[in-house]
C-alpha cells in the first residue's frame, strides 16, 4: 500500500526544498514530492492518507549521539525502549555511544547492537565503536572491523582520549577508513572530582567545579593534532563559548573539524544546578550566559554544524542521590524539538536551518544516506506541528528514563508522526 | 513558628531577624548549662536523631548535649554504624528514620547538599551539621554568639577568616551569616585555598595575614588539613605557616583588643601558634560553650516554643 502525506510544508534542505509539497512513499521508499494541488495523486488508489495541514513535513531528524545503554545497563534505556524515545521526538536515525557494558570496541558487540535494532528498535540504529579498547584510553580499537561491521565513527565518548599520542595515532589511523573520530573533550586533570561547571554557582554550593578551561585545552590540543594527521575530528556536545571560537579559528583555515551543541548547552545554565539539582548536572556542563551567546553565535554564523542531544538516560537511583555522586547527563530526544524552537523563537536561526542541522548535516558529517527525502531514498520523515504549544512533562517521555530538567517548560513544536521506510513508527495522542 | 524556614539548612536563607532570634535565644540558654541540674523539661518526649556520616566529636557532642538538657531523647546514629554502608541509600536511610517519628533531624554528610536533598523526602524539621564544603550553621551562629557577647552589637565589625577557605563550610556560613548582620568580612589565605568567584559573595580578598588584620576586630583561624599538598593546593604545611599562621609577631599591627576564634580541631602551630591560642584574645572554648547554647535554642525554636518555657 502506498501512503500520501498531503497538504503540509515541506522542508528538506537536501533537495533545497520548502514549500507545500504533497509526498507519496510506495515500498517505504520516497515516489515522489510534487508541488500541493499540481499532482495527480489524488487518483491513486488503494491509498493511506495523512493530513499534513498547518505541519512541517521534514526528513526525520537524525541524531548522532545517544546512549540506549544496551547492551549492560538495560535497567537505564534498551534499543527498544530508546527507538521509542527516538520516534517520539521525531528522529528515525540515531548512533549509539560505545560506553555500554561491555564497551563497543569489537565486532561481536557492534554486531549485537545490529541484532537487538533488528529485533526491537523502531528507527535506524548506527553504532559508534571506540577509539581506543574498552575505553581505557591505552590501545586502539580495531577501526578497521569496527566500521566492515557497520560502525559510522568512533569516540571513547563519557571519557576523553587524554594521552596526546594515542589520540594523534586516532587521527591518523581512522584516516584510513575516513570515518571521524569524535572526541569528548575533557582535560581530566582539571575536572577531577568536579560535578558541576566552575565559578559563582559551585562557589556557593560548596560543589567541586569543572573549569570551561578543561574543554578549551582539549579541544585547542586535538586541532593542533590535526594539522599534521589529517583525520577527521568532531567535537561533540560542544558547551564553552571559547572552544567555539577554538572551532571557528580551525575551520577558518580549513582544517577537517565539525562540531555539534546538545540543546541544554543553549537553554540552560548553571544556575539550573541550585538547589542540588541532579537532573541539572552533566557532562560537559552547564555553563555560564556568555557561553550560550557564544554557542548562538557559532549557530548563527555555521561554527557549529548540528544539533545532537547526548541523550543520556539514568534511572532515578542514579540520580536521585547526593549531587556529587549522581550519575552525569539527561534524556534528550524527546524535547530536543520544543527546545530548538527556543534558538529560532529569539531568531537565532530559522526553522529551514534547524531542519538542516538536524538531517543534512549529520548526515553529510556521517556519510549516511539518510536525512533527505529524495525521490527513491528511504521513507524516513517526521510531520511536526510548529504551532502545538504544550508543557513538557517527563511522565509522558517514551524513554525508560525521566531525568530531564524540562519539567514545567512551556514550548511549542510537537511532533505528530514519524516514520521509517514508510512505517508509522510514532503518532502523538489524541491525533 | 518564629524562624521564618523550618529547617536550618544554611546561613543565607536566615534573615536578620531569625538570627536576631536565635541569637538571643541562646543567650537566655546559657544559663542552664551553668546550674547544679543542667536540664530543663522544655522538649520532653521530643526525639532528636544525630545523623553523622562523617567523623565529628565536638559538633555531635554539642548537639547531643543541648537536646539532653533540654529532656529530649537524642539517638546517635553514625556513619560506620549506618546502613549506608550496605548500600542504602540517603534517602532509603533518612525515610526509615522519619518512621520512627524523630522530631528533628541533624544531618552531617561529606557530600554539599546531602541536607538539602533530605529535606525534600523529609517532613521533620533538619538541622544541617555540615554538609561537604557547603555550609555549618550552627557553626556561624556560634561564632556571630561568641562574638556578640564580647562586642554586645555585631553591626559595623571587621572580621578577617583566614585560611583553606575553598573546601570551608565554615567559612562559607559565616561569609553569608555576617554579611545578614551588617559585618564585613575579609577572606586571607594563599590564592589555590581562595576560589576567584568569591569576590562575588561581596567579601574582600588578601593574601597578606599581617595587612587583612591590621584592622580587624576579630579574627577567625580555619583548619588547614594536610592533604590539600597533596592535590597541589599547597606547597607544604611548613611554607603556609610561614606565611599565614597566626603568630604573636603577626599579630604586632593588629587591634589591641582582636578577638581571635577557631572552629576547632586546631593544628597548634600549624595555622595558630601555641601562645596566641591561649592568649586572653582566644576565644576559642568559649566558642564551645556558646555552641551548645545555639544548638539548644534552634531545637526549642524548632520545637518547643510553642508550648514551653525557656526557663
Amino acid at each position: 500500500m502506498q501512503t500520501l502525506i498531503k497538504d503540509g510544508h515541506v522542508i528538506d534542505p537536501a533537495n533545497k526544498i520548502d514549500g507545500s509539497f504533497d509526498i507519496l512513499i510506495n515500498n517505504g521508499k520516497i515516489e515522489a514530492v510534487l508541488p500541493k494541488g499540481k499532482s495527480s495523486f489524488s487518483k491513486i488508489k488503494d491509498v493511506k492518507v495523512i493530513d499534513a495541514k498547518d505541519c512541517v513535513v521534514a526528513p526525520g531528524f537524525c541524531d548522532m549521539h545517544v546512549h540506549f545503554r544496551e547492551p549492560g545497563h538495560e535497567y537505564k534505556e534498551t534499543i527498544e525502549t530508546g527507538s521509542a524515545s527516538a520516534a517520539a521526538g521525531g528522529f528515525s536515525t540515531v548512533a549509539v555511544m560505545p560506553n555500554t557494558f561491555p564497551v563497543n570496541d569489537n565486532r561481536s558487540v557492534t554486531e549485537l547492537i545490529f541484532s537487538q535494532a533488528k529485533k526491537t528498535s523502531l528507527v535506524n540504529i548506527f553504532p559508534i565503536g571506540a577509539i581506543t579498547n574498552g575505553l581505557k584510553g591505552e590501545t586502539l580499537s580495531d577501526m578497521g572491523e569496527l566500521k566492515e561491521s557497520g560502525c559510522i565513527g568512533y569516540s571513547d565518548d563519557g571519557k576523553p582520549v587524554m594521552n596526546s599520542e594515542l589520540m594523534r595515532r586516532a587521527l591518523e589511523y581512522s584516516r584510513m577508513f575516513d570515518l571521524p573520530c569524535i572526541q569528548h573533550s575533557e582535560i581530566l586533570d582539571l575536572t577531577l572530582g568536579g560535578c558541576m561547571n566552575e565559578g559563582i554557582v559551585s562557589t556557593e554550593l560548596g560543589l567541586k567545579g569543572m573549569p570551561v578551561e578543561a574543554e578549551d585545552i582539549m579541544v585547542f590540543r586535538d586541532i593542533c593534532l590535526l594539522r599534521k594527521t589529517g583525520g577527521r575530528l568532531h567535537v561533540a556536545h560542544i558547551s564553552s563559548g571559547g572552544a567555539v571560537d577554538l572551532v571557528r579559528q580551525a575551520k577558518a583555515k580549513g582544517l577537517p573539524v565539525t562540531c555539534e551543541v546538545a540543546p541544554h548547552h543553549f537553554t540552560l545554565t548553571e544556575e539550573a544546578c541550585r538547589n542540588y539539582d541532579t537532573n541539572a548536572k552533566m557532562s560537559p556542563p552547564l555553563r555560564t550566559h556568555k557561553d550560550i551567546e557564544m554557542i548562538k553565535e557559532g549557530l548563527r554564523d555555521g561554527t557549529i554544524d548540528i544539533i545532537a542531544t547526548d541523550h543520556a538516560p539514568h534511572d532515578l537511583a542514579d540520580k536521585q542521590v547526593e549531587f556529587d555522586n549522581a550519575c552525569f547527563g539527561i534524556v534528550g530526544l524527546e524535547t530536543a524539538l520544543p527546545l530548538t524552537f527556543k534558538l529560532i523563537d529569539e531568531k537565532v536561526i530559522t526553522l529551514q536551518k534547524a531542519v538542516d542541522l538536524l538531517t543534512q548535516q549529520p548526515c553529510r558529517i556521517f556519510n549516511l544516506d539518510k536525512g533527505t527525502l529524495g525521490v527513491g531514498k528511504d521513507a524516513d520523515i517526521v510531520i511536526f506541528n510548529p504551532n502545538t504549544k504544550y508543557t513538557i512533562d517527563p511522565k509522558n517521555f517514551k524513554s525508560r528514563s525521566k531525568n530531564s530538567p524540562y519539567k514545567g517548560w512551556n514550548v511549542r513544536g510537537k511532533v505528530i508522526h514519524t516514520f521509517v521506510a514508510g512505517n508509522s513508527v510514532y503518532s502523538a495522542p489524541n491525533i | 513558628m518564629l524562624l521564618s524556614n523550618q529547617n536550618i539548612l544554611t546561613t543565607k536563607e536566615l534573615t536578620k531577624q531569625d538570627i536576631q532570634q536565635i541569637l538571643d535565644t541562646a543567650d537566655s540558654f546559657k544559663e542552664i548549662s551553668t546550674r547544679a541540674i543542667k536540664k530543663v523539661p522544655t522538649l520532653r518526649g521530643k526525639t532528636i536523631i544525630n545523623l553523622f556520616f562523617e567523623p565529628s566529636t565536638r559538633t555531635r557532642t554539642s548537639f547531643e548535649i543541648a537536646g539532653k538538657r533540654l529532656s529530649a531523647d537524642v539517638i546517635n546514629i553514625s556513619g560506620s554504624s549506618s546502613s549506608t554502608e550496605k548500600g542504602e541509600s540517603l534517602i532509603d536511610t533518612a525515610r526509615n528514620l522519619e518512621a520512627m517519628k524523630p522530631d528533628i533531624l541533624v544531618v552531617r554528610h561529606k557530600y554539599s547538599g546531602a541536607p538539602a536533598l533530605l529535606s525534600q523526602f523529609i517532613d521533620s524539621p533538619i538541622i544541617n551539621a555540615g554538609d561537604g564544603s557547603h555550609e555549618h550553621p550552627s557553626q556561624a551562629l556560634l561564632d556571630l554568639l561568641t562574638i556578640r557577647s564580647q562586642k554586645g552589637e555585631l553591626e559595623g565589625l571587621k572580621v578577617a577568616i583566614v585560611g583553606d577557605i575553598r573546601h570551608s563550610r565554615v567559612a562559607r556560613s559565616n561569609i553569608q551569616a555576617m554579611q545578614t548582620m551588617g559585618i564585613k568580612v575579609c577572606i586571607v589565605g594563599p590564592p589555590p585555598l581562595i576560589p576567584a568567584e568569591f569576590k562575588y559573595l561581596g567579601v574582600e580578598v588578601s593574601h597578606n595575614l599581617r595587612e587583612a588584620i591590621k584592622d580587624v576586630d576579630v579574627v577567625m583561624v580555619l583548619r588547614i588539613q594536610l592533604e590539600r599538598q597533596k592535590q597541589g593546593l599547597l606547597s607544604s604545611l611548613r611554607e603556609y605557616s610561614n606565611y599565614f599562621c597566626l603568630t604573636q609577631e603577626s599579630l604586632d599591627k593588629a587591634r589591641n583588643d582582636i578577638l581571635i576564634i577557631h572552629p576547632g580541631p586546631v593544628n597548634r602551630g600549624i595555622e595558630i601558634s601555641l601562645d596566641v591560642m591561649e592568649s586572653k584574645h582566644s576565644l576559642i572554648l568559649n566558642q564551645v560553650t556558646n555552641g551548645v547554647a545555639i544548638r539548644m535554642a534552634l531545637f526549642y525554636l524548632l520545637l518547643g516554643e510553642k508550648n514551653a518555657n525557656p526557663n
